[in-house]
């Protein structure tokens, strides 16, 4: 396990708003977390939590208007991401970091066939010529399990299956041997069998590179498999984080001892039906002065109406953002 | 690419011919005879025979296999023996114009000159402007640049060019001091001859008008469609994926999401050619530009039946033509549609 291991990429504080007719979105709020060298990082959360949005807001790729990126650092390599020059950041993107977005069909350009579109930030970020980019194209196709690789350099996206375009997307945010990688939901698009296959894929390339992963989901069977450590985002925030066997088993907040129940479990060769957590996520209108969770919270008390938690440590790397101690059973002491 | 090619230029056939068989019958029932307005002193037998020998006699689908014989075989067959020597000259007589008693069909070839000189310039400069500007305006979404864009556009789509023709008149021509620069002829000279500078100044002088009428509806409408089409796609995901790759503004503009966006464009501008012939009609009109549109209300208002049969099948033969191209340009552009 890399614990301990130098953050490679470091959050403080970032917040991330949208504007919208009468108002705005408080999207991320306050996230802070950092990432270490050659770990994979869970991210767990229900739609619209924030975590697409917190990952695009690293850089720079939501479309501003409407978002706006109000605060925060992210540290990359001794810079600060959201300072740097254009420039210096479209060398960030692609180049140090690639990024594998949720939706296979749709994130590749129909018009332009897979071996330039892989071959683009090679000949970008690694100065390669046509023919280098080609040859290391190819191999890239390979490395993620595409058959006939090198026939296939010259077909177009509509003439791969939803899987093949997600590996494809792989091969293009691979290609210039990343520090990071962040995936967003790689994988929902895709049939469970797909699923499984991308999976093995990352976790392989994940342990041949050497690289840290980001990878988004909201399924924690997936997180259970894959992470060596999990961040729970609730409304914007991060409520917990934790390695990710210390946190299936303690979970501290109760936003996640909800999630795990709803985890399908097989006791007995019989799976349990699913526990639905009551209620809705909330869409925050302005910075929240409360609980985000308050609403929805089964031990909820007089303090989460005053005040947002702060992220209280509880030890082995654990945290969360609770006033309840589930060990005690009484308010926290902070 | 090449299949795809060659089963469009196969569908295009029956299209035609269909088309030709439709235009020849309309233009066989409407009323009018070759004779009417030939002098009254001719007596009823010669003028019988005047009718006999244009072939009126005939059943109408023979005279509609002569006819499209004549246009599809013999007026080739004469233009080719014209332009190379080991081709003879066909027996067929020509088609001749019932007004003007010269071949239809070098009447036409002395018209398509002028027309293309002043509407397909037009379209030509009214595409290269509403290119960038649907572009930059898609880009800048609500700038000023936009807006007004918007409001050009709504100019360009509201006024028919029957009302801003005469509008550029008014304001060019008449209001203008004739000494001044900004003063434009209204009336085309087709009989200017471009041998020194200074006709050529007053050749461009004389097509600024009616190049800008028309030019200002095909920037209208064109620049709106590019806008529509960069809209739809800048939002799109393979957007955001140029952009976490690296990529440039201007390749992500220029390269990922124009290639995309001039899709339905070009067949808006392919199909907008053949349609153009017809907007001139007024335009030439107006400007008494002796074009091909001025010739077919000439030759409508005299009954001169072969003319108008020619020209309606030209036009059909353009929109037919310009069909098949926008289908080419489709299939080069994207992909999905080639490997059908
Ligand atoms: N363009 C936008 N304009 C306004 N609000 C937005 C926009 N994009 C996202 N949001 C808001 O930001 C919040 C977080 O969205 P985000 O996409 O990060 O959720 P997510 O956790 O990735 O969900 P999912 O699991 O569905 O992908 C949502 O409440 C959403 O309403
Ligand atoms: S802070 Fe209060 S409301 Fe929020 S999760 Fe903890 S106990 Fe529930
Ligand atoms: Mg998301």
């Amino acid at each position: 396990m890399p614990n301990g291991a130098q953050p490679v990429l470091d959050v403080q504080g970032l917040k991330t708003v949208f504007k919208i007719r009468g108002g705005e979105v408080h999207a991320v709020n306050d996230v802070s977390f950092d990432l270490r060298a050659g770990e994979l990082l869970g991210v767990v959360g229900e739609s619209g939590s924030g975590k697409s949005v917190t990952m695009m807001s690293l850089l720079g790729l939501l479309p501003t208007p409407p978002a706006d990126v109000r605060d925060g650092t992210v540290t990359f390599q001794g810079q600060d991401l959201l300072k740097v020059d254009a420039e210096t950041l479209r060398g960030v993107r692609g180049g140090k970091i690639g990024f594998v977005f949720q939706d296979p069909m749709t994130s590749l350009n129909p018009v332009y066939n897979v071996g330039m579109q892989i071959m683009e930030p090679l000949r970008k970020h690694m100065g390669m010529n046509k023919k280098q980019a080609t040859v290391r194209a190819k191999e890239l196709l390979e490395l993620v399990g595409i058959p006939d690789a090198e026939r296939r350099l010259k077909d177009y996206p509509h003439q791969f299956s939803g899987g093949m375009r997600q590996r494809v997307m792989i091969a293009i945010a691979l290609a210039c041997d990343p520090q990071v990688l962040i995936a967003d939901e790689p994988t929902t698009a895709l049939d469970v069998t797909i699923q499984a296959q991308i999976l093995e894929l990352m976790k392989d390339l994940q342990e041949r590179l050497g690289m840290a992963v980001i990878w988004i989901t909201h399924d924690l069977g997936v997180v259970a498999g894959i992470a060596d450590r999990v961040l729970v985002m609730y409304g914007g925030q991060i409520v917990e984080q934790a390695p990710t066997r210390e946190l299936f088993r303690d979970p501290q907040h109760p936003y996640t001892r909800a999630l795990l129940k709803t985890v399908p479990r097989v006791t007995g060769g019989r799976e349990e039906r699913l526990a639905i957590i009551e209620g809705q996520p909330p869409i925050l209108g302005e910075q929240p002065t409360a609980c985000p969770f308050r609403d929805r919270c089964d031990v909820a008390f007089d303090m989460c109406a005053k005040q947002n938690p702060p992220r209280f440590d509880v030890g082995n790397g654990h945290d969360a953002a609770c006033f309840y101690d589930a060990r005690t059973g009484g308010p926290r002491n902070a | 690419m090449l299949t795809y090619t060659i089963r469009r230029l196969f569908t295009a056939i029956p299209t035609l011919i269909f088309i030709s068989l439709i235009i020849f019958l309309l233009l066989d029932m409407a009323p009018g005879d070759p004779t009417a307005s030939l002098p009254l002193t001719i007596p009823p037998e010669v003028r019988e025979q005047i009718r006999q020998s244009l072939g009126m006699g005939e059943p109408v689908h023979i005279r509609y296999l002569l006819w499209l014989k004549q246009m599809v075989w013999s007026e080739p067959m004469f233009y080719l023996s014209q332009s190379v020597s080991w081709i003879d000259t066909p027996d067929a007589a020509r088609l001749i114009s019932w007004q003007t008693r010269a071949p239809v069909l070098d009447t036409v070839f002395e018209r398509i000159p002028q027309t293309l000189m002043v509407v397909g310039l037009a379209y030509v400069v009214g595409v290269l402007i509403a290119l960038p500007i649907g572009v930059i305006s898609a880009y800048r979404q609500y700038s000023v640049f936009d807006q007004a864009g918007t409001f050009v556009s709504m100019i360009g789509f509201s006024i028919p060019p029957f009302f801003s023709g005469v509008l550029m008149i008014i304001l060019f021509t008449v209001m203008m001091p004739n000494d001044s620069f900004w003063w434009f002829p209204s009336i085309y000279d087709t009989t200017l001859v471009v041998d020194s500078w200074e006709n050529f100044g007053k050749q461009v002088r004389q097509m600024v008008l009616p190049v800008m009428v028309l030019a200002l509806q095909t920037t209208a409408q064109i620049s709106r469609f590019m806008r529509a089409s960069m809209l739809d796609n800048l939002n799109q995901d393979y957007v955001r994926t140029a952009r976490a790759k690296g990529m440039t503004e201007s390749v992500v503009v220029l390269k990922h999401v124009l290639r995309n966006s001039m899709i339905p464009v070009i067949t808006v501008i392919a199909l907008g050619i053949p349609a153009i012939f017809g907007g001139a009609i007024i335009t030439e009109q107006i400007f008494k530009v002796n074009g091909i549109g001025q010739l077919l209300i000439v030759s409508i208002q005299g009954s001169d039946v072969p003319m108008v049969q020619t020209l309606t099948f030209i036009f059909a033969v353009l929109i037919v033509f310009f069909n098949l191209i926008a289908d080419i340009l489709y299939g080069i552009l994207d992909p999905r549609i080639r490997y059908d």
